[in-house]
């Protein structure tokens, strides 16, 4: 079990603030970054760059949400990571770095995943071992023709020096960490018998069966009713605090990103638009973008009767990218001439979050013009 | 699980009840009977027939009762496992199609699984490699598996081995066996040639099989629970193999249900191309001669065969996919 | 930019069978198959043209002669096309005849020749062929696919079987699809019992081992009817066995369609149930109809062929793939004389091409495809 240096208070979230307001800037050395990841799909009809140089870092017991519209390249983002992406998609640049400590029994990890075989076994080990997917979709997310407990055993067996009987004690073991009824019975239960909020939990164990040290959750809650969200989220609130794994939570929603995240990445059209503390995010928000999506969201403060303001136009069409600023075309402050031609690079100014926008500061990228 | 194989088995009886009278009407169809043609027979050949002899041949027969109660007097015969006595052959019919039936049931099996060995391989490795040049080839394949008549794959494969290997490849037994009892020898030399109609056989099946493999499982490979599995981290063919394959083949089993009437269709085909000592040939010279119990019999157990194979599909499919179980339950 | 727009607003507007029209388009080798069966009916509507001799001639003398096909190159140089003549020497051992090839003898190809009469399209009369040969003497007309056991020219006999062949599978499918829409429509309409009873006896149907069934139908066939009333008769029975798929697929579809959004939208905004069917409904399932009916007509094709082959289809003098195959059915005569095989070249090649049409047709006729 891993715990962050930083970490003293078992209250999370006092901790969380205790954390950002003496230290802004993030502790110890990420266990995850990524830098200028491209990921392009040859299609017939062109390339799709689904993800065209993205920038983050993981840092260990950390909560990081992804936000963006649908088709943003986040999941495709997180996929790369785990090297999932499948023909014809291909990661084309951009280094993937993963550092974990030695601890629990495996060796300490330093390696970019990005310069792995796909299907190799160096990336296997990592996969589902060291960093786990909770994928978007819990119901089709089990075989329907193995039982659950049979699909999770699998998982430790591979990971997981045990033999058969260990496996399925671990596996039952983790139902009822996560909150399964009955899990001595529900080990052999079939996905299609469960409710949507217990496969979700199923899936929930399956991704927790080998101490991960990364937790992937791709919209997790999207697929299921807003009750049985909540506790889905407060599940992964209190293993995230027993464990201390790192969670990259991939979402749409705001106001789930408000509850878990420490730190926020704002995606459009596969790039980074700004990212930074979630305080900072929702608080100061410096990108136009940031501002049309938190503006979008229904608040208690709002004027009454007055229609929600939405994020105008639409998203464009993936081979008919827009040239520079890819949200220019949608954005209120665009400046023609500037935000129409260059791309804006990531940078900070005066301190605060970096921001890929020329209102904030005057640096373009070179490479795209 | 037990009821859902009692459930089918219980539908039984009903469609053999069914079955018995099509194939009963079917033979009542041609218009005379076997006698009618006989005589003609025999006056063509210069014996004169009385009136009474025919009189007494039909009561023989049981051709003078309504068709009703010939009908009933067939099926009680089946039942008492009398299949009855063939006009033309002057034999029982059960000593007939005795060893015929065994020899077809020996060619389709070995047909089913030939195509099963290689339609599912085939499928799993065109569904993998999607538009590769491996893909295409298959497809290629497969379409002209599937366009080309079994009796002209026969004769085609015959004349190749007759002109390039002078191999005369027809029958089931070499001329010392034919009328020989089973012995090692004779089980040999029947393995010896029992592989060219079972290739023939299984190959238009083989295309349509591989066919739906590739599309059920390209289906299949799509689905979140594949990409789970690469998740956690299985190898690429292991989990192939486990769970989407599992998937897409299930539907394949059923496919029992209409490919083994389909190969014991096909069967007759090439099995009068290539001659074949099995039940196909024996039905058509049945039903030339107007030779009526003996084509009903065979039609009836071509049509047992076909209840068989669905029901065993059934249970398969039963086995695979624990859904169908448990629903029976 | 503008260009693109309309393009745009093209497709937006477009009705349900020229997006198909579109997608089928792309898919090269189904459009090639398009043009074959188109030329293989346009051989069934006038054989007469393309054969180049009376198929119906017997001719004792000139039995078995190999192919004798057409040529472009004499001598190692390029000319005009052309065939060699054969010369026949009697085996004195097995006392057949055996043909050779004769490069001594060249007849050159001529197009749109004088031969026998007819009438195209079975009312202009006319003389006028596709293909003849200058110089050839009467009666010894080159066999393009070689000649038969009567010494019958097996490439016109080939033209008028395309004629039969492809006009019985068309047919029978026209049956069966007639049987099939009503029926399966009947059941996916009304539901309940009578849908459950139709779909009994579709089950009942598909049970049946087809082939045997065929036989024994066909079998019942009085020996003396004449040569159309058989056809007919083949026609009904293959349509008898073969309208099941077809009333599913129909059923399905009717179903299906019955629950999508857009038929409920039409019923809530008080369209009439004739406007529903006929401009919500059946505009959408038409395509996959032409697919099922399309991918049908091979399967009726191989059956016509198999039952033939087997003595118990059409019977000669009428003239069908299946009845012409009916001369190679053992390996002696296959052996004798290969060319015999020739008309199953084409079988295969008919119903590869309407396998891949209608393929092609289904895949475009989806439109959750891509």
């Amino acid at each position: 079990m891993q715990q962050t240096p930083t970490r003293t208070d078992r209250d999370p979230d006092r901790a969380r603030d205790a954390d950002r307001t003496a230290a802004p800037e993030r502790p110890g050395e990420p266990i995850l970054s990524v830098r200028g990841l491209k990921t392009h799909f040859a299609t017939d009809e062109g390339v799709v760059r689904a993800v065209d140089g993205v920038d983050f870092d993981l840092h260990p017991g950390e909560v990081l949400g992804i936000v963006g519209e649908s088709g943003c390249g986040k999941s495709i983002t997180m996929k790369s990571v785990m090297r999932l992406v499948q023909h014809p998609g291909r990661i084309v640049a951009g280094e993937i770095r993963y550092r974990r400590p030695a601890g629990d029994g495996k060796k300490a990890i330093d390696v970019d995943l990005a310069t792995l075989r796909p299907q190799g076994r160096a990336i296997r080990r990592i996969r589902g071992g060291d960093i786990a997917l909770i994928p978007q979709e819990p119901m089709a997310s089990f075989s329907p023709l193995h039982s659950i407990g049979d699909q999770i055993v699998e998982a430790i067996l591979l990971h997981q020096r045990v033999g058969r009987r260990e496996a399925k004690r671990i596996a039952i073991e983790k139902l009822a960490e996560v909150g399964m009824p009955n899990p001595q019975q529900r080990f052999d239960a079939y996905s299609w018998q469960l409710s949507g909020g217990l496969r979700q939990r199923a899936v929930i164990a399956l991704a927790l069966s080998c101490n991960p040290s990364v937790l992937v959750a791709d919209e997790p809650t999207t697929a299921i009713d807003v009750t049985t969200q909540a506790q889905v989220l407060e599940l992964l609130k209190d293993l995230q605090r027993d464990h201390g794994s790192s969670i990259v939570f991939i979402t749409h929603d705001l106001g789930v990103i408000a509850q878990l995240a420490d730190h926020v990445v704002v995606m459009y059209l596969g790039r980074v638009m700004e990212q930074g503390p979630v305080r900072d995010i929702f608080h100061a928000p410096q990108h136009p973008y940031t501002r049309a999506l938190l503006q979008s969201v229904p608040s208690l403060h709002a004027e009454p009767r007055v229609a929600l303001p939405t994020v105008s136009g639409s998203i464009p069409h993936p081979l008919h990218r827009p040239t520079g600023c890819p949200f220019h075309p949608r954005c209120p402050d665009a400046m023609p001439g500037r935000c129409d031609v260059a791309m804006p690079a990531m940078a900070s100014v005066d301190g605060r979050p970096p921001v890929a926008c020329f209102l904030h500061h005057d640096q373009a990228e070179e490479d795209a013009a | 699980m037990h009821w859902f194989i009692l459930k089918r088995l219980m539908v039984v009886p009903l469609l053999l009840f069914i079955f018995s009278i099509i194939a009963f009407v079917l033979i009542q169809a041609p218009p005379g009977d076997y006698l009618t043609s006989y005589i003609a027979e025999l006056a063509q050949g210069g014996t004169t027939i009385t009136q009474d002899q025919i009189d007494s041949l039909r009561r023989q027969y049981g051709l003078d009762q309504p068709v009703y109660v010939q009908y009933f007097l067939w099926v009680g015969n089946l039942l008492q496992g009398d299949l009855g006595y063939s006009f033309e052959w002057r034999r029982s019919n059960a000593e007939l199609i005795g060893e015929r039936l065994l020899l077809t049931l020996a060619l389709t099996t070995l047909s089913l699984i030939f195509t099963w060995v290689v339609a599912i391989p085939i499928g799993i490795i065109s569904a993998t490699r999607q538009y590769s040049v491996i893909d295409y080839v298959f497809t290629v394949l497969n379409y002209i598996g599937l366009a080309t008549p079994n009796f002209l794959l026969a004769l085609v494969l015959m004349w190749i081995a007759f002109d390039s290997f002078g191999l005369s490849v027809t029958g089931l037994f070499s001329p010392e066996f034919q009328q020989a009892p089973w012995s090692w020898a004779r089980f040999a030399d029947m393995m010896g040639k029992i592989w060219l109609p079972m290739i023939v056989l299984g190959t238009a099946g083989t295309a349509q099989i591989a066919r739906v493999v590739r599309a059920n499982l390209l289906d299949e490979l799509g689905k979140p629970y594949t990409e789970m599995a690469r998740a956690k981290g299985l190898p690429e063919w292991k989990l192939v193999l486990k769970y989407p394959t599992r998937v897409a083949i299930a539907p394949v089993v059923s496919t029992l249900g209409w490919y083994f009437p389909q190969l014991l269709s096909g069967g007759l085909v090439v099995a009068v191309v290539m001659s074949l000592p099995t039940i196909g040939p024996l039905l058509l010279r049945a039903l030339v001669g107007q030779d009526m119990y003996l084509a009903g019999t065979i039609i009836l157990i071509y049509c047992i065969l076909t209840v068989v194979g669905t029901l065993v599909s059934d249970v398969l499919l039963a086995l695979l996919d624990p859904r169908i179980r448990m629903d029976g339950a | 930019m503008a260009a693109k727009t309309d393009a745009t607003s093209q497709v937006y507007v477009a009705p349900a069978w020229k997006m198909t029209w579109w997608r089928f388009r792309k898919h090269k080798l189904a459009v090639f198959c398009l043009w074959l069966i188109g030329l293989i009916a346009l051989i069934s509507i006038s054989p007469q043209f393309f054969a180049t001799t009376d198929p119906y001639a017997t001719s004792a003398r000139r039995a078995y002669i190999p192919t004798q096909f057409i040529r472009v190159v004499h001598d190692g140089q390029l000319t005009m096309p052309f065939v060699y003549g054969v010369v026949g020497e009697r085996n004195q051992r097995t006392l057949r005849m055996e043909w050779v090839i004769d490069d001594e003898v060249r007849y050159p190809v001529r197009f749109f020749v004088r031969g026998f009469e007819y009438r195209f399209l079975g009312l202009i009369p006319t003389d006028r062929h596709l293909i003849g040969f200058a110089g050839a003497p009467p009666g010894e007309t080159p066999a393009l696919l070689g000649t038969d056991r009567l010494g019958r020219d097996q490439w016109s006999r080939l033209m008028y079987g395309t004629q039969i062949s492809m006009s019985i599978g068309l047919v029978a499918v026209a049956l069966s699809t007639l049987l099939g829409i009503i029926l399966g429509g009947i059941s996916g309409y009304f539901g309940g019992l009578t849908d459950n009873i139709i779909q009994r006896i579709i089950e009942l149907l598909q049970a049946l081992p087809p082939i045997p069934v065929w036989l024994a139908l066909s079998a019942a066939l009085p020996r003396t009817w004449p040569v159309t009333l058989v056809y007919f008769a083949i026609t009904i029975i293959l349509a008898l066995l073969g309208w099941t798929r077809l009333a599913r697929e129909v059923r399905g579809r009717f179903l299906s369609l019955r629950e999508e959004d857009f038929v409920t939208a039409a019923r809530l905004v008080g369209a009439s149930r004739v406007r529903i069917i006929f401009s919500h409904m059946v505009p959408s399932f038409t395509s996959h109809i032409i697919a099922a009916v399309t991918l049908a007509i091979p399967l009726m094709i191989l059956n016509e062929t198999f039952l033939s082959f087997l003595g118990l289809g059409l019977r000669p003098p009428a003239i069908s793939w299946g009845v012409m195959l009916q001369e190679a059915q053992n390996l002696q005569s296959v052996v004798n004389a290969p060319w015999l095989l020739l008309p199953g070249a084409f079988v295969i090649i008919a119903v590869l091409a309407l396998n891949i049409l209608g393929d092609g047709l289904r895949d475009a006729a989806d439109p959750y495809a891509n």
